[in-house]
C-alpha cells in the first residue's frame, strides 16, 4: 500500500522533527511512504475563521498532491478532521472524496489500519497526556468524559507500549488547551488562561514532558511553559513512539 | 458600540483568582451532571429519543401549535401570539392595564429577559418583582443574569450579603447563605401573598393536552401563580412537545443536564386556570421562525435551556456570562443571537475554540460546535469581519495555494525570526504577550526530506 | 394579518422535512431490584425524609397530636380522618401561616424521589407550596421505577393542575451553597404505607 505523508504547514516550518519522527516511525512499521513535494496547508486556518470560501486554491493543491494514495497519514488530528469534513474540489470531486475517506491521523492509522501490537521505543520519563479536542471529539481517537460510553484511547494504547514511560493525566482529562486556531490571538486572554490552567494540572503530576497528537496544542502550551521558565517540555506523540529503543 | 467578547473577557480574566473561582464553580456543576448521567445506563438513548422527538416536532411545528392552542382554549386559557419582543411586552402591559394591576411577581423566564419585559414595564411605571432568588439578587444590583439557570453564579456570598444589607436590611457582613436565603424567603413571601399578577415561563408545552409544565427548585412559580388572580405564562414557540408521555424523556434529562439533580423539586403541570383565575399564554416568535428557515441553524430550536453547554464550555467558565452582552450567553447564545442581530453579535461564534464539548453534553443533541463554525462563514459572508482579518486571510489563502510562495514565505519568516527576533517578539504580536514564539529551525521538514530521502521515487 | 397568522405561516413555510417520532422502548430503561429502597435513597439524598409504616393508623395519631399544638395544620386525606375541606376557598393571606399539610400522593418515582399529587388531593393549589412543612403519603405498591412508568399511571388531563414534588424546596443561588427551604416547604416527609 502507498502511504502519502501529509505534514501540516506549521510542522513543516517550525517543528520538522515531528515530521521526521512520523516518517521514520511509519517506515519502521513497514510502510511505503511518499511525501508529495508541493503540499502546503489543509486550509483550516482560513476556514475556521469564517473564510472557507477562500480555500479553493488550497483545496485544489491538496487534491493534486494527494490523489491516488491508498492512505494519507498526518501527525495532526485537527488537520485530518478538517480535510475529512471540508475538502472539496469542484473539478475533481471523486478524487476529493477518495482523499476524505483515505486520510488518517497518525495514531488511528497505527491502531486501526496497521493494527500495531508492539512498538520498539523507549522513553523512561514522566509524561502528561493531553487529549487534543479535534482528534478526540472529531475523529473519536478516544472516549470522552461527557458521553456515557465505554472508555478507550488509541494514542494511549500506543504510548503504553513504550518502554519505561510513566503516563499521567490532568484532573480534567479532556478540557481544551485554548489554542483554537486564530482564537489564540483574537481571544488572547482566554486562550492563555486556558493554557495556563492545563499546565497547572500537569505540573501537579510532576511531569517532565507534555505530549499529545496535535502540535498546535503543544506549541501553545510550550509557549506558556517557556515564558514561565518551566523545565517541562512539549513533545509530539510521534517523537515518543519513534524514540530509540 | 457594544464591547465585544474578547475585550470583555480580558477584563474578567484580569481578576485571576475570581476567574479561577468562577471556572471551578461551574466545572463542579458539570461534574454533578456527569455523575447524574452515569447513574442512568440508558443516558445516551434518552438523548437520542429527545433529539428525535424535537426533530419531529420542528417538522410539524405548525400542526402542533394549532393543536396546542385549540386544546388550551378549550381548557379556559386565553392564548396570545406575539411576533416580536415588543408585541409580547404590549400584550402583557394591556392585561396589566385592563385589570389595573399594581403588584406583579415573575418567576424565571429567559424569554422575558430576551424581550426586556422588566425594562419595558418599568418605563411605564410598573414594577415587576423577580422571585427566583438568583434573579432577585441581580435585579437589586441592576445587573443582567449571567447564566440562564444560575443567574447569580458570578457573585460571591459577600456580594449578595452587601446587596441584601442595602435592600433588605440584613446584618452587615453576615455572609451565611442560610441566613441570606431566609431573609429573601420572608421578603418575597410578602410579595407572593399580595400579588395580583404572576408571570411565569414555560419549560414544556404539550400539544396533545394544551397544558404546560413549569420546573423550579424554589417553588416560586407556584407561590405566585396559585395566589395571583391573573397568571401569564410566556413561551417561545419552540417549547412545544407532541405528547404528555414525552415529558418523561425531557424531565429525566433536564435537571440532570442542568444541575446534576435527578429532577427539580417542583414540576408543575398546568392545564386549567383556578376557579375565578384568568390564565393567559403568550406564544412568541421574535426571530425563531427565521431561525427555523435556516437549514444549518434550525436545530438550535431544539434547546430545552438546561445550560449544560455553558457549564462545560471552557471559554464561558473563564469569561463569564456578561462577556456575551446578551440575555442568553454561552454556546447556545452564540448560535441563537446572530440570527436576531448579526451585527451586534458577530463576535459570539468566534468566542470558542470549537472543542466540541458542548455538543456532547447537549441533552437534545444540538450540533452546537458545528453551528458555531457555520455561523462564522455566514458572518464573514455578510461582511461583518474586521478589515485587517479579511486582508490577512486573503494573503494566507494566496500563500497556501501557491507552493512556491508558501515555501518562500516560510523560509523568510523563519529567517526573520532567527536574525531579527525583535521584529516578531514585541507588543504588536498578540501571541507574544504571554507566550514565547516557537523556535525557527534552519530547515523545514521538506528541506530535510529532500536531503535525506530526495532520491526516492515519488 | 394578525401576529398569529404571520407566525403560523412563517413556521409552515420554514419547517424542515418530515421525520417520525421515536418509539420509547421501555425495556432499555433502568430497573431497580427494590423500587422502594431506591425511592428512599433518592429522596433522602435530595433533602427529604422517608418513613415506612405498616398502617395509616400511625399517621392518624401523628395528625391528631399535630392539631393539638395550636399551630395551623390541615389534613386533606380522607383515611386520616376529617378532611379540612374549607381550605379550598382560603386565600393566600389566610394560608400564609400554614404550618403543616398532610396530602395524599398518587405515585412515587424511584429514580428521583418525586411524588405526583393531583389538585383534588391538595384541595387548594397553594397548599403543598405555602406550608412550612409538607407531609406526603403514598402506598408502597404505587412506587414505580421511572418517570415513563409514572406517566403511564397518572392522567395529566384528569384535573386542572398536578405536580411532581421531590423533597423540600431548595436553592443554591448563593455561591452554590445548598440551602433547604427556599420559597416552598422547608421540609418534606413521605410516609410509605406497606
Amino acid at each position: 500500500m502507498r502511504v502519502g505523508l501529509f505534514i501540516p504547514c506549521y510542522i513543516d516550518q517550525f517543528y520538522p522533527q515531528v515530521g521526521i519522527a512520523t516518517l521514520q516511525l511509519l517506515e519502521k512499521l513497514g510502510c511505503n511512504v511518499s511525501f508529495p513535494l508541493q503540499q502546503t496547508c489543509c486550509g483550516q486556518p482560513m476556514a475556521n475563521s469564517g473564510f472557507a470560501h477562500l480555500d479553493k486554491g488550497c483545496d485544489k493543491n491538496f487534491v493534486e498532491n494527494f490523489s491516488g494514495f491508498d492512505y494519507i497519514v498526518a501527525p495532526s488530528g485537527s488537520c485530518v478532521l478538517h480535510i475529512k469534513e471540508h475538502l472539496k474540489d469542484e473539478a475533481q470531486p471523486k478524487e476529493a472524496e477518495q482523499i476524505r475517506n483515505a486520510i488518517y491521523e497518525l495514531t488511528e492509522f497505527l491502531t486501526d489500519i496497521l493494527k500495531v501490537e508492539r512498538i520498539y521505543a523507549s522513553f523512561p520519563h514522566k509524561v502528561g497526556f493531553h487529549n487534543s479536542c479535534h482528534g478526540q471529539r472529531g475523529l473519536h481517537l478516544s472516549s470522552m468524559t461527557e458521553t456515557m460510553l465505554p472508555a478507550f484511547s488509541k494514542p494511549e494504547q500506543l504510548l503504553n507500549m513504550v518502554k519505561g514511560i510513566q503516563l499521567s493525566h490532568p484532573q480534567r482529562s479532556d478540557e481544551c488547551c485554548g489554542f483554537g486556531g486564530t482564537f489564540c490571538v483574537f481571544e488572547e486572554a482566554v486562550s492563555v488562561k486556558m493554557g495556563k490552567d492545563r499546565i497547572k494540572e500537569h505540573e501537579v503530576n510532576d511531569v517532565e514532558y507534555i505530549t499529545g497528537g496535535d502540535v498546535s496544542c503543544l506549541m501553545h502550551l510550550e509557549g506558556i511553559l517557556k515564558r514561565k521558565g518551566s523545565s517541562v517540555k512539549a513533545i509530539h506523540i510521534a517523537e515518543i513512539l519513534n524514540s530509540d529503543f | 458600540m457594544i464591547a465585544k467578547h474578547a475585550a470583555l473577557s480580558e477584563k474578567f480574566i484580569a481578576d485571576e483568582p475570581r476567574t479561577d473561582w468562577h471556572d471551578e464553580t461551574l466545572w463542579f456543576v458539570r461534574q454533578k451532571r456527569d455523575k447524574a448521567a452515569h447513574g442512568l445506563p440508558e443516558w445516551e438513548q434518552l438523548r437520542e429519543w429527545a433529539s428525535q422527538i424535537k426533530n419531529h416536532t420542528l417538522a410539524n411545528l405548525e400542526k402542533y401549535l394549532r393543536q396546542f392552542e385549540q386544546q388550551a382554549k378549550a381548557n379556559g386559557i386565553t392564548v396570545h401570539w406575539a411576533a416580536d419582543g415588543d408585541e409580547h411586552n404590549k400584550i402583557i402591559h394591556d392585561i396589566i392595564r385592563k385589570h389595573n394591576i399594581k403588584r406583579i411577581v415573575k418567576s424565571k423566564s429567559m424569554l422575558t429577559e430576551e424581550c426586556h419585559l422588566n425594562e419595558y414595564l418599568l418605563h411605564q411605571g410598573i414594577e415587576v418583582v423577580d422571585t427566583d432568588l438568583g434573579e432577585r439578587i441581580v435585579q437589586f444590583r441592576k445587573e443582567p443574569p449571567s447564566h440562564i439557570v444560575l443567574p447569580a453564579i458570578h457573585l460571591k456570598k459577600q456580594d449578595v450579603s452587601e446587596t441584601f444589607h442595602q435592600f433588605l436590611q440584613t446584618e452587615k457582613g453576615n455572609n451565611d447563605p442560610q441566613y441570606l436565603t431566609e431573609a429573601a424567603r420572608q421578603h418575597l413571601r410578602d410579595k407572593f401573598i399580595q400579588s395580583q399578577l404572576a408571570i411565569t415561563g414555560v419549560n414544556f408545552a404539550v400539544a396533545e393536552t394544551g397544558g404546560f409544565v413549569v420546573c423550579t427548585n424554589e417553588g416560586n412559580a407556584d407561590m405566585g401563580s396559585h395566589t395571583a388572580a391573573v397568571h401569564i405564562a410566556c413561551m417561545g414557540f419552540e417549547k412545544i412537545i407532541p405528547k404528555a408521555e414525552h415529558l418523561a424523556v425531557f424531565l429525566r434529562l433536564l435537571a440532570r443536564s442542568a444541575t446534576g439533580q435527578p429532577i427539580t423539586t417542583y414540576s408543575s403541570h398546568f392545564l386549567k386556570p383556578r376557579r375565578a383565575q384568568e390564565m393567559h399564554i403568550v406564544i412568541v416568535d421574535n426571530g425563531r421562525s427565521k431561525q427555523l428557515g435556516r437549514k444549518d441553524f434550525r436545530n438550535s430550536l431544539k434547546w430545552i435551556r438546561c445550560a449544560a453547554c455553558f457549564n462545560t464550555c471552557p471559554v464561558y467558565r473563564r469569561s463569564g456570562g456578561h462577556s456575551y452582552h446578551t440575555a442568553v450567553a454561552g454556546p447556545l447564545g452564540a448560535i441563537l443571537n446572530p440570527n436576531v442581530d448579526m451585527k451586534a453579535n458577530a463576535d459570539l461564534p468566534f468566542a470558542s475554540t470549537l472543542c466540541g464539548s458542548c455538543s456532547n453534553v447537549c441533552p437534545v443533541k444540538i450540533d452546537i460546535h458545528e453551528q458555531l463554525w457555520k455561523w462564522r462563514q455566514v458572518i464573514v459572508a455578510e461582511g461583518y469581519a474586521d478589515t485587517d482579518k479579511k486582508i490577512s486571510m486573503k494573503a494566507m489563502a494566496f500563500v497556501f495555494s501557491k507552493p512556491g510562495v508558501y515555501r518562500f514565505a516560510g523560509k523568510m519568516g523563519r529567517w526573520v525570526m532567527r536574525l531579527f527576533p525583535f521584529m516578531v517578539n514585541n507588543k504588536l504580536n498578540a501571541w507574544y504577550r504571554q507566550r514565547e514564539m516557537p523556535e525557527a529551525p534552519k530547515q523545514s521538514f521538506r528541506d530535510w526530506y529532500l536531503m535525506n530521502r530526495g532520491n526516492k521515487k515519488q | 394579518m394578525s401576529a398569529r397568522e404571520k407566525i403560523l405561516n412563517a413556521i409552515a413555510a420554514n419547517q424542515p422535512e418530515q421525520v417520525p417520532l421515536p418509539v420509547i422502548d421501555m425495556n432499555v430503561l433502568i430497573s431497580y431490584k427494590d423500587v422502594c429502597m431506591q425511592f428512599n435513597t433518592m429522596l433522602e439524598s435530595i433533602g427529604g425524609q422517608v418513613e415506612l409504616i405498616q398502617d395509616i393508623q400511625v399517621l392518624k395519631e401523628k395528625l391528631n397530636a399535630d392539631k393539638t399544638t395550636g399551630k395551623f395544620v390541615i389534613n386533606t386525606i380522607r383515611e386520616l380522618g376529617e378532611v379540612d375541606g374549607y381550605v379550598i376557598s382560603l386565600s393566600a393571606l389566610q394560608l400564609e401561616k400554614l404550618e403543616r399539610a398532610y396530602v395524599k400522593g398518587t405515585v412515587g418515582v424511584a429514580e428521583n424521589g418525586a411524588v405526583w399529587i393531583y389538585e383534588s388531593r391538595m384541595l387548594n393549589r397553594l397548599v403543598p407550596f405555602i406550608c412550612q412543612h409538607l407531609v406526603l403519603v403514598i402506598h408502597k405498591k404505587d412506587i414505580v421505577a421511572t418517570m415513563h412508568h409514572a406517566y403511564e399511571k397518572i392522567d395529566v388531563v384528569q384535573e386542572g393542575f398536578g405536580v411532581f414534588i421531590a423533597g423540600p424546596s431548595k436553592t443554591a443561588d448563593i455561591e452554590q451553597s445548598l440551602v433547604i427551604g427556599a420559597h416552598g416547604a422547608r421540609s418534606a416527609i413521605v410516609y410509605i404505607i406497606e
